[in-house]
């Protein structure tokens, strides 16, 4: 089943739909794996799982060190694809794997859509690949059925939203505000004409991410957006209150 | 046709979607300002009034004897305003920034000369200026930090990744994608997402149009060969552009070899065999990286050739074999900086020195009817902790201490 269709079908029974991120290998693969047992068991809708990369432009101070923390300890992308493995055959909810282009270009960018349809991921998020380098991906996005979720900024015109929409499939990654991953966002006035922008700009479901960390944060987007995205956030949690308090936090949300 | 922010099959623009309306709005202004003569003049009475252009081209008569080949020429990008070639590109994009209506700057830097002559600008054109410099390169180039403070800029010490040039780029972009809106991000070499390559190189080419001139006047004829350092390339690119057209003349791009190339410590992207293909900081080039393609930790006593990536357009015009590459380790640097010193009276950059090596190995290979022109992009004494550090320097070693102590009391 495509994402569209799975994320369709799963907001007929809720409002909202829960997407967390993990950075496979931070603080370790075991982590990883009762993480995402906990997050699963508490009912998040999908999970995004980053492969680490050593320059990762777009993202803030947390989750870049834990992706320099993770290849440090030696996490390879041979790893992530084989935990991945285990992942999607363990869990009955959709995984993407998010990560920067050059991960793809190393391992070779057909290869890489091979074996992630083999193991059973569902889309990609590359927050450093726009479509006007994408023609190879987006291309054998098509071809191996990999939904390749396209990201909307603040800064994006109704008219780019719409040219970005005709490239991607799953669902729309709606950046909540400027900046990179990790601070917190104001739902402000500006934001609900951005939201507004994304409607207008495509029939695809919505997930607003960056900066989302609490209940009222997403009862914030209740209404706005189809899926909240929870990225940083965990990896606070599991740092600062250890693995076990992860699937509290994520029951507590919704 | 290649596609925009091509050259052959490198470069290109991997930005995130926040940055697409900003890079927009710059390949306007930068397309509209190349079009425009009144621009570019701006540009060089800007320069020959605030820097020292055209710098001169010194003929090296001394260690031309020395080696006895060919005529050695360098062109003295040494005497710009803050001792280097950067000013070259910063000033361009000065002029740039006030015709956006900006009102911020930010720049990256390794050796910290771009920070430098970032920090001017921004005071000349009354900017506010923020610089991302690596903590390793913060506590090699302390007095390059020290001046960047005092011109009025924040220096933001980046502790990320191997805390040198790369990082510090990273670390700009994460400024600029969170404010965008009056921030114009100075990239100081020729890399990164397009337009940065072509603006800076565009800037950098008043560099090769000036050494052209000159040495055609001074020596008669083209030289055999122009040699120039490459951390990003923005040097080279800046003198090669004078001479591209004109086949005869051999191109020698020089990387920092560090401790060897077979050592793995060094930074030399196309001149060994550790570098390639990849996609980071915005552009596609030759990296050097493992086979994940995660970013290698680089080493050179010049902090300003300790980067992982190349220009796109030096990497192409290697791949055209237009380009040759070489690389000079850390020791020879240092031979060839104090043979300088004492024959010429001349103090190049580390960064620079680089250049001297190689020609230096080749001017004997030519005879003296030949010349060869080294681009020297920067002066050396700015350098003076690193260079009295690599030399073991004695009586500077008991200066510092009676220093410390002074200061500790
Ligand atoms: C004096 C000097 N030369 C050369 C470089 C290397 O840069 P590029 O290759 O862009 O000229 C630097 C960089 O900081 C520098 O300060």
């Amino acid at each position: 089943m495509q994402l569209e269709e799975y994320i369709k079908k799963t907001r007929a029974d809720k409002n909202i739909l829960l997407m967390t991120h993990i950075v496979l290998g931070y603080t370790s693969l075991e982590v990883n794996r009762e993480v995402i047992r906990q997050m699963v068991e508490n009912g998040v809708d999908l999970i995004e799982m980053q492969i680490p990369f050593s320059e990762p432009m777009a993202d803030g101070p947390v989750i870049v060190k834990a992706n320099q923390e993770a290849i440090e300890t030696g996490t390879k992308v041979r790893q992530c694809f084989d935990f991945a493995a285990e992942m999607t055959a363990a869990h009955d909810i959709p995984f993407l794997f998010m990560t920067y282009y050059n991960i793809l270009y190393q391992y070779g960018v057909e290869q890489f859509f091979k074996d992630s349809k083999k193991i059973g991921i569902k889309g990609f998020i590359i927050p450093d690949l726009p479509p006007e380098e994408g023609e190879e991906f987006f291309r054998l996005s098509r071809e191996y059925g990999i939904d390749p979720i396209m990201i909307y900024a603040p800064t994006s015109t109704e008219e780019r939203m719409k040219y970005l929409a005709g490239y991607g499939s799953g669902f729309i990654y709606c950046v909540a505000r400027k900046g990179v991953t990790g601070k917190q966002t104001d739902f402000d006035k500006d934001f609900g004409s951005y939201m507004k922008r994304c409607r207008n700009s495509t029939t695809m479901p919505l997930a607003v991410g960056f900066g989302i960390s609490s209940r009222e944060d997403v009862e914030t987007l209740v209404g706005i957006a189809d899926i909240a995205v929870i990225g940083t956030k965990t990896i606070k949690v599991v740092e600062e209150e250890g693995i076990d308090a992860v699937g509290s936090f994520i029951s507590s949300l919704r | 046709m290649t596609k925009t922010g091509y050259y052959g099959n490198w470069g290109g623009a991997f930005i995130p979607e926040v940055l697409y309306e900003t890079f927009r709005e710059l390949n306007t202004a930068f397309e509209q300002a190349k079009k425009e003569p009144a621009f570019w003049q701006e540009y060089t009475d800007l320069m020959s009034t605030y820097s020292c252009r055209p710098t001169p081209l010194t003929h090296a008569e001394n260690l031309s004897r020395h080696f006895g080949g060919a005529q050695i020429y360098i062109k003295r990008e040494d005497l710009n305003h803050t001792g280097a070639h950067k000013a070259n590109n910063v000033m361009g994009q000065g002029l740039l920034v006030k015709r956006m209506g900006k009102k911020r700057v930010i720049a990256e830097t390794g050796a910290g000369q771009h920070g430098v002559a970032t920090a001017t600008m921004a005071a000349k054109f009354g900017f506010d200026c923020t610089i991302y410099m690596g903590e390793e390169d913060v506590m090699r180039q302390r007095p390059n930090v020290f001046w960047m403070e005092k011109l009025g800029a924040t220096v933001v010490p980046v502790t990320s990744g191997s805390k040198t040039l790369k990082d510090a780029i990273n670390e700009a972009f994460r400024d600029w994608v969170t404010d965008m809106d009056d921030t114009h991000y100075v990239m100081g070499t020729v890399c990164g997402p397009h337009p940065f390559p072509e603006m800076v190189a565009w800037f950098q080419s008043i560099i090769g149009m000036e050494a052209r001139k000159q040495i055609l006047s001074q020596f008669g004829s083209l030289p055999s060969r122009v040699f120039a350092c490459v951390g990003g390339g923005s040097n080279a690119m800046g003198v090669f552009q004078g001479f591209l057209d004109d086949a005869d003349v051999e191109l020698v791009g020089v990387e920092a070899g560090g401790k060897g190339l077979e050592s793995g410590q060094h930074a030399s992207r196309l001149a060994g065999k550790d570098g390639s293909a990849g996609v980071a900081q915005g552009y596609k080039t030759m990296f050097l990286q493992d086979g994940d393609g995660q970013m290698c930790d680089t080493h050179s006593v010049a902090a300003g050739l300790d980067y992982v990536g190349v220009s796109p357009i030096l990497t192409d015009l290697w791949e055209k074999r237009r380009v040759r590459f070489a690389a000079a380790t850390d020791s020879e640097v240092m031979d060839a900086l104090e043979l300088t010193m004492k024959k010429e009276g001349i103090i190049p950059a580390l960064e620079s020195t680089h250049a001297f090596v190689q020609a230096f190995k080749e001017a004997g290979q030519l005879n003296e009817k030949q010349a060869i022109l080294i681009n020297m992009s920067g002066r050396g004494d700015k350098d003076i902790f690193t260079i009295a550090n690599a030399f073991d320097d004695p009586s500077w070693k008991e200066f510092i201490i009676g220093k410390g102590a002074e200061y500790a009391a």
